[in-house]
């Protein structure tokens, strides 16, 4: 095999008492593709972050090409030839594709020349690697499968040899995942090296050429990706046997609880974002929603709960109407039996820095058992807290722990576990799983079946087709605002990606 | 993976690092004395034995504190919310305006225990009253409360200067101010506090209001952390998504607390009016609606840290008074400036020592932070 494009001899980071990452050695051979695959907290972040130069480490070292770097900041990084394209792109959304290329590396005082240059260079980048994009294109006009593409390009334009995506698939719709590994595999064969860092199995055997599996801070096992498995990989992530699959029975759908008709949403700035949307939802069974994220999902599940007003349409729960143009409030929906674990975890369903006793009662704060005359019944609000934490397995099983210190897992645990326990009718659910572990997805996912089973409806809205796929007995596609497919949820994985990439309604409408 | 969180134990959160704050703001603020060609230890121990030597002295220190107590918890209430309520000084003005006007209407008629919770009421009405409209205006227009209560200070500063000249001036006075209240509208002095601990107070203005704004000291803790309504405030304070998400109205919480808050900073207008001065006179708050912003930042919000941070500027109050009098050399402007360096390393700083002291506890004490963060990765 080639030379190692990055080797990391012993590095090793810790923030307080954390130990991110432990004696960490690894050899990234040029001109491949290589997978790190682990769960959140793992140290994946922090170890790319030491190798960009955000952070720098402890002990040890990096070798670039063979030669030590001393990487100190993220332009050390790029002036030894690595490029980073990171979860959240980092774009000036008024600008064009070139001027955003450019930015940081415009070289000299009159931008005129500069560009110039920058378009030749451009046009030679989107040559070699087939990386189409138009370079006068505002940002934020792009769909974001081309946005991406302005990120890679931007690394390439400032000489990137070795480049980093970080869970890059996150916002993309399986076809355009596909584009990317075409890219990625393009740019292996110019000679590039490629890092790609993700927490889905199945793109690490889909495109890498090895793979290496961490866990705690420290790297468990590398591995040749043709001589592994999904299931071996998924075993070293976690430490022990996983379960991929849910097990659930089949559902026994009942009386129709949540019932939405024709509902349409506007943003701030008057675009539509729900587009005259209707769908039941019946106890005792989970109703999917699959879409590429920002296809409307996020308002639809904000306005079905109260939070954001509708321009028209009718809800209707448990057999009574909710006014949700006018008066309607997540309090108020909340006693009439409506549950809803957010998908913002960190902004809206819990208070970071409040008790993890305090975000056990959010929203349900008025109740009247938390009530001690006009004070609030602080022995009752953790007593209950302390429950919770025990049914749910919260770690640490601390009720007066700062919510901010708890684990993403056990975060969406809190949620789960303050939402569950109300016994609602109707539970909606938003990205159950993001940037949980795989060990609390299994929880999670078994919750959600148990509520089924209990005879609740279940709104599941996220952005994981597996999940959809695993835990729903009906499946909503959105597209652009719209519903435009219902199917069973045996549908293929390709039906799904062609109707959440807008593919039959373009057709339809020829 | 997101940073990791060092705690710090309590009493180095609230306790070691205003003090790490204070000791730095107190080094530059000698270097400046020392520039000016005075003698910094000297300079020290004047603003001290001003502030603290002598009964007359700690009465004086405490009298200003009062008033730092009541604005530094307006403050305070608003922070909580998510609010910064520069309007304290405005609000206490036009505080001051209802303490007189109750005093003026019933110190012929009542004794001074009945004025009084008259008057705190009147206080807390007017200043809630003068703290509602831009309270409104964020709510319901979004306009920025930052802006609004800062422009509402002059419109009070002109609206007394108004009534105070025309309206309120006995006829025949001179003077811009009310006529001095009768016994109804005084309140007692708390002299005999201090001269039970065996101090000696010759006359000091150091009255019942003391005693008032450690009770709103108190009430505002049970506010804000054990009811309903203190949990939707630091809801929104914390993030305006997750109240809207509990149900919490954006509007109500925003204009209940700033009415809670207006109230606070107007109960500031008893300590001088009635229980000092016992008149409303122009330009009564001078600044103390101001130093409210300093003591809430470095009371870190919480009445615990409010007191002492109240007593603190006090003593720079107080302190500074006899440094500019016994030291030509430094002028008023001198312990405006200690002051802003003061305000300046505890309020605006108060994050460049914690990363250094959060590492060093990691280093020395790692018991709690480990345990925690451990069991935080774990699950």
């Amino acid at each position: 095999m080639a030379d190692a494009a990055i080797e990391l001899v012993g590095i090793d980071k810790s923030f307080g008492m954390v130990h991110a990452n432990r004696n960490i050695s690894l050899k990234i051979p040029a001109g491949t593709i290589h997978g790190i695959v682990g769960e959140n907290g793992a140290g994946k972040s922090t170890l790319m972050s030491i190798l960009y130069g955000f952070y720098q480490a402890d002990r040890g070292e990096i070798l670039v090409g063979g030669k030590r770097a001393d990487i100190q900041t993220p332009s050390d990084a790029i002036a030894r030839g690595i490029g980073m394209v990171h979860q959240h792109f980092m774009l000036v959304h008024n600008f064009t594709v070139l001027e955003n290329v450019i930015l940081g590396a415009e070289g000299e005082p009159l931008l005129k020349t500069s560009i110039s240059k920058a378009r030749a260079e451009l046009q030679r980048l989107e040559r070699d690697y087939g990386l189409e994009v138009d370079p006068d294109a505002v940002v934020e006009d792009l769909p974001v499968g081309l946005q991406q593409r302005v990120e890679i390009l931007k690394a390439l334009y400032r000489g990137a040899d070795i480049l980093i995506l970080d869970e890059p698939t996150g916002v993309l719709t399986p076809a355009e995942a596909d584009h990317l590994f075409r890219i990625l595999r393009q740019l292996k064969e110019e000679g590039k090296t490629v890092v790609l860092i993700t927490h889905k199995l199945r793109e690490i055997m889909a495109v890498t050429d090895n793979v290496s599996v961490m866990r705690q801070g420290t790297v468990v096992a590398t591995r040749k990706t043709g001589e592994t498995t999904v299931e071996e990989l998924a075993e070293l992530m976690v430490g022990r046997r996983v379960l991929l699959r849910v097990e659930k029975g089949p559902a026994r759908p009942g009386e129709v609880l949540l019932s939405v008709r024709n509902l349409t949403v506007r943003d701030a700035r008057g675009v539509t974002m729900v587009d005259n949307v209707s769908f039941d939802v019946r106890a005792g069974e989970i109703v999917g929603i699959a879409g590429v994220a920002g296809n409307g999902q996020s308002e639809l599940l904000e306005t079905i709960t109260g939070i954001r007003k509708a321009v028209s349409g009718t809800v209707t729960l448990a057999g009574r109407p909710v006014d949700l143009t006018g008066a309607a409030d997540p309090a108020e929906l909340r006693a009439r039996g409506m549950a809803h674990v957010p998908e913002d975890r960190h902004h809206m369903g819990l208070v970071l820095a409040f008790e993890e006793s305090e975000n056990s009662i959010l929203g349900y704060h008025r109740q009247e058992r938390y009530r001690n005359g006009p004070l609030l019944d602080v022995d009752a609000i953790r007593s209950d807290a302390r429950e919770k934490i025990e049914k749910y397995d919260i770690r640490p099983a601390d009720c007066r722990l700062r919510t901010a210190n708890f684990s993403g897992g056990n975060q969406q645990k809190i949620v789960l576990a303050r939402e569950m326990e109300q016994d609602p009718k109707v539970l909606i659910v938003g990205q159950p799983t993001r940037g949980v572990d795989v060990g609390a997805i299994e929880f999670i996912h078994k919750r959600l079946i148990e509520m089924r089973d209990r005879g609740k409806a279940v709104l599941l809205v996220s952005v994981e087709l597996d999940e959809i796929r695993a835990l729903s007995d009906r499946i909503l596609v959105m597209f652009a605002g719209r519903i435009v497919g219902e199917r069973e949820a045996q549908a293929s994985e390709g039906e799904l990606g062609l109707l959440m990439a807008g593919v039959e309604q373009k057709e339809a409408a020829e | 993976m997101s940073a990791p969180y060092a705690k710090l134990p309590a009493w180095a959160d609230y306790g070691l690092i205003p003090l790490i704050n204070l000791t730095v703001a107190f080094i530059v603020a000698g270097l400046v004395v020392l520039l000016i060609g005075e003698n910094p230890l000297r300079a020290a121990v004047i603003l001290i034995d001003g502030a603290v030597g002598r009964g007359q002295s700690i009465a004086y220190t405490l009298y200003y504190a009062t008033s730092f107590i009541f604005t530094g918890l307006a403050v305070a209430v608003a922070f909580h919310c998510g609010l910064f309520n520069i309007g304290g000084e405005g609000q206490a003005y036009i505080g001051g305006l209802g303490v007189a006007l109750v005093c003026l209407t019933f110190d012929s008629i009542l004794p001074w225990w009945l004025t009084f919770p008259i008057a705190i009421a009147g206080a807390a009405l007017f200043g809630a009253a003068w703290a509602f409209i831009p309270a409104y205006l964020q709510a319901r227009r979004g306009s920025h409360i930052v802006i609004t209560t800062i422009m509402f200070n002059f419109i009070a500063a002109s609206l007394m200067v108004y009534l105070l000249v025309n309206v309120l001036k006995p006829a025949g006075s001179q003077a811009p101010q009310t006529r001095t209240f009768l016994e109804g509208g005084q309140l007692p002095k708390l002299n005999w506090l201090l001269e039970a601990l065996g101090l000696s107070v010759r006359s000091s203005p150091f009255n019942l209001s003391f005693l008032l704004a450690l009770l709103a000291a108190f009430l505002v803790w049970l506010l804000i952390w054990r009811t309903r309504l203190g949990y939707e405030i630091r809801t929104r304070g914390h993030s305006a998504k997750a109240a809207r998400y509990a149900g919490v109205s954006e509007t109500r919480i925003i204009v209940i607390t700033m009415l809670v808050s207006g109230a606070l900073a107007g109960m500031m207008a008893l300590n001088p009016v009635m229980g000092d001065q016992n008149r409303l006179a122009i330009d009564f708050v001078s600044g103390a609606g101001f130093v409210g912003i300093a003591v809430a930042l470095m009371g870190r919000s919480h009445p615990a840290g409010i007191v002492p941070a109240a007593i603190l500027f006090g003593i720079l109050y107080q302190g500074g008074a006899e440094l500019a009098f016994e030291m030509p050399g430094i002028s008023r402007d001198m312990i405006v400036i200690i002051q802003g360096l003061v305000i300046l390393f505890a309020g605006a700083l108060e994050h460049m020592f914690r990363p250094g002291i959060q590492g060093l506890f990691a280093s020395l004490s790692p018991r709690s932070i480990a345990v925690e963060a451990k069991q935080g990765e774990r699950a």
